[in-house]
């Protein structure tokens, strides 16, 4: 079993009386596709925020390849660079041209000589196939286009892992398939991937493990097969049965 | 600093006169409130026609509102000052005697309401335009489909809630108009900030006049802010979120 | 009633030099005040609170009481804070013009910081999520992400804030400053002139100032970011 990347324990947030979060616990390992799903309001979004610090939790702990996210003395700049994320509205800076938006963490963050960094965005963009698109402005794009840059503007930090937040949600259907493409890739090229998504059928695909959650806790946490199969939870089943046209 | 603190100043007496300092103070006060409301009164039923007709359909209607706002936009509100009470009276004969006949404080207050009343209403205009068009445009024609004529249109569908929605920037526009006031100390209107310069030249007590000055501006925008504040709240309409301001 | 054109051709050296002060006032104030409020912006928006409540009691104070107020206010406490910063004897002479500047600054200061303020909170917060995603520091994410966007959204309002400003300018006057219609008054009170003059300077500015907002409107529908 190859060593956890990502490891939550009993992560709890609460805004005032409102628990978003109860204690919340799970493991990702090197090399696994986790899908995360529930229903809206289930708190998904937030856990994955908090695996980056992006969201601070007042109980429990979560560590990323070993380093402890809550503890006052982690440089979260430090570890954000090495964890890639891919937003539901792609937040690509739109002040800035493609190959900018590429470039900005490389050069700001790791230090890399613009040359590098070019070199390494035009790679990237060959990658997810969009290299005409270098030198345009993402209000230029389209949906499904800002979401491929989106993943390989993540890429280009050389994460060790990607949380991916609804990549596909805010996407015309059209379009979906072309970013799950791109995540299925890198999905198949081992590596470590957590996805808050409804796309069942990427689960079904790639995923190695899927955590149900619901009203702020995991109900469900089990390997694809089973869950897809015969999950133990009547409220996963629910939710199954409504989200699966197929 | 060899300033000479003197906090009793207020009670000290007026060289020449029999009056004390805060009395004079406090007739400033009432110049500044007495100002403020006969222009605001002024202002809101300019205002709100020229709002009003600039939102029809009647090019010359339109282009007299933005004449007026556009006026009274682009020249400083000093020399708009100096225009009604210098210029104005040599162009019409009939009020330069009348002028010349009446005390000048009349003639100053006059000056003063007519100036700041239609410099403010050029703003008001602008935002009950606003507050007009933020409306959806199916509130017109939802009207017009019932059978209301244009005039009861504007009468019992917009105007009412434009009304509500414009509350605000009507608020921050009556302090405006309260602070604006001051200028009429350049015809010699003995406002506020009139009394306390004064004061501050003859006793040398600058920092108390002025503090004084200051601290009665703050209360009385404070109070116009409590009194909008109950006006927003008694007309709210429950469910709706005002637009816009926000 | 005739009006004599000619006081105004005869006085244009004089008042041209008003305008020059005038324009300049303008510039010093927008730049200062810019510089000054952006930093205003981002005290009030910290999570120090502190710097988060005089922040905020400093632009409240500014927008509470009238310009002219504030004018007298600076001209009355610059010569003696500098004196204190000095240690000389007696307050310097320090001249209208000068404290002026310090004013305008200051108090356009607490306008451009609620610009600026509106503009950074009009940022979605996804941007400021990628920008940390990435591993941008807080000043990297305002310097390169936040700031940018926000100035270029503002740019009209920063603009009309700065029509205001020209117009505001005019109220050095009570402390007998010599800007454009300070020139214009005294040219009007020697010759006697009043009617000429001030509808002159009335001109100027209606001319100046419809040009500059027309500019602004046409740059409004240019400028904006979409999201």
């Amino acid at each position: 079993m190859p060593e956890p990347m990502i490891v939550a324990k009993q992560v709890s947030k609460w805004y005032g009386k409102f628990r978003v979060l109860n204690d919340c616990s799970t493991e990702i390992h090197k090399g696994e596709v986790v899908v995360v799903c529930g229903p809206s309001g289930s708190g998904k979004s937030t856990l994955i925020k908090c695996v980056n610090g992006l969201e601070p939790f007042q109980q429990g702990e979560i560590t990323v390849d070993g380093i402890s996210v809550g503890a006052p003395t982690t440089k979260l700049s430090k570890l954000r660079s090495r964890v890639g994320m891919v937003f539901q509205h792609f937040e690509l800076f739109p002040h800035m041209t493609i190959i900018d938006n590429l470039c900005l963490a490389q050069t700001k963050v790791r230090g890399r000589t613009r040359e590098e960094a070019e070199k390494r965005g035009q790679k990237l963009l060959q990658r997810v196939g969009l290299t005409e698109q270098a030198h345009k402005y993402p209000g230029q794009l389209s949906g499904g286009q800002q979401q491929r840059v989106a993943i390989a503007r993540a890429l280009a930090m050389d994460p060790i892992c990607m949380l991916f937040d609804e990549p596909t949600s805010a996407l015309d259907p059209e379009m979906i398939n072309e970013v799950l493409d791109v995540m299925v890739e890198l999905a198949k090229e081992g590596m470590t991937m957590m996805v808050v998504t409804h796309e069942m059928g990427f689960a079904k695909k790639v995923a190695h493990r899927v955590v149900f959650m619901d009203e702020g806790r995991i109900v469900e946490d089990a390997r694809k097969e089973d869950f897809f199969g015969t999950p133990r939870s009547e409220r996963a089943r629910e939710f199954l049965s409504k989200i699966l046209h197929d | 600093m060899n300033y000479h603190w003197n906090w009793g100043v207020y009670f000290q007496e007026v060289p020449g006169g029999g009056e004390y300092y805060w009395e004079l103070l406090v007739a400033g006060i009432g110049w500044t409130l007495a100002v403020s409301a006969c222009a605001w009164v002024i202002a809101l039923a300019l205002g709100t026609v020229i709002g009003t007709i600039r939102t029809t359909n009647s090019p010359w209607l339109v282009l007299l509102a933005k004449t007026w706002v556009e006026v009274f936009r682009n020249i400083p509100l000093l020399v708009q000052m100096f225009l009604w009470y210098f210029v104005v009276p040599e162009i019409i004969p009939a009020l330069k005697r009348w002028v010349i006949q009446v005390d000048p404080g009349t003639a100053q207050f006059l000056a003063a309401i007519v100036c700041l009343g239609l410099f403010t209403s050029a703003r008001i205009a602008e935002q009950v335009r606003a507050g007009i068009q933020s409306l959806s445009s199916g509130q017109r024609y939802a009207g017009m489909a019932l059978g209301l004529t244009p005039t009861q249109v504007y009468r019992h569908v917009l105007l009412p809630m434009a009304f509500r929605i414009v509350i605000p920037p009507l608020t921050s526009e009556s302090m405006n108009l309260i602070k604006n006031s001051s200028i009429a100390l350049t015809i010699g209107l003995a406002e506020l900030t009139f009394r306390a310069r004064e004061m501050g030249e003859y006793t040398f007590n600058f920092f108390e006049a002025f503090t004084a000055a200051t601290l009665i501006y703050i209360v009385i925008a404070m109070t116009a802010n409590r009194v909008m504040a109950t006006i927003e709240r008694k007309t709210a309409v429950p469910g709706f979120i005002a637009g816009g301001s926000r | 009633m005739t009006l004599d054109i000619d006081v105004i051709q005869r006085s244009l050296p004089y008042l041209w030099k008003g305008f020059q002060y005038t324009v300049q006032l303008t510039g010093t104030a927008a730049l200062g005040g810019l510089f000054f409020g952006t930093l205003l912006a981002l005290a009030r928006l910290s999570a120090v609170k502190f710097l988060a409540y005089v922040a905020a009691g400093y632009v409240n104070l500014m927008r509470s009481i009238p310009l002219i107020l504030v004018i007298f206010w600076f001209f009355f406490l610059v010569p003696l804070i500098v004196q204190g910063i000095t240690g000389a004897e007696r307050p310097p002479q320090m001249g209208a013009e000068r404290t002026a500047i310090i004013t305008f600054i200051m108090f356009e200061a607490a306008y451009f910081c609620e610009i600026m303020r509106a503009g950074i909170q009009s940022i979605p917060r996804g941007q400021v999520d990628a920008a940390y995603a990435l591993g941008l520091t807080y000043a990297q994410t305002m310097r390169l992400v936040v700031l940018p966007q926000a100035f270029r959204n503002m740019i009209p309002v920063l603009l009309t804030q700065l029509i205001i400003l020209f117009q505001d300018t005019s109220l050095v006057y009570v402390i007998s400053a010599t800007d454009f219609v300070g020139a214009a008054a005294k040219v009007a009170q020697r010759d006697g002139r009043l009617v000429e003059m001030y509808l002159f300077v009335a001109l100027v500015y209606s001319v100046i100032c419809f040009a500059m907002s027309q500019m602004v409107k046409r740059l409004q529908s240019r400028i904006a970011i979409v999201h």
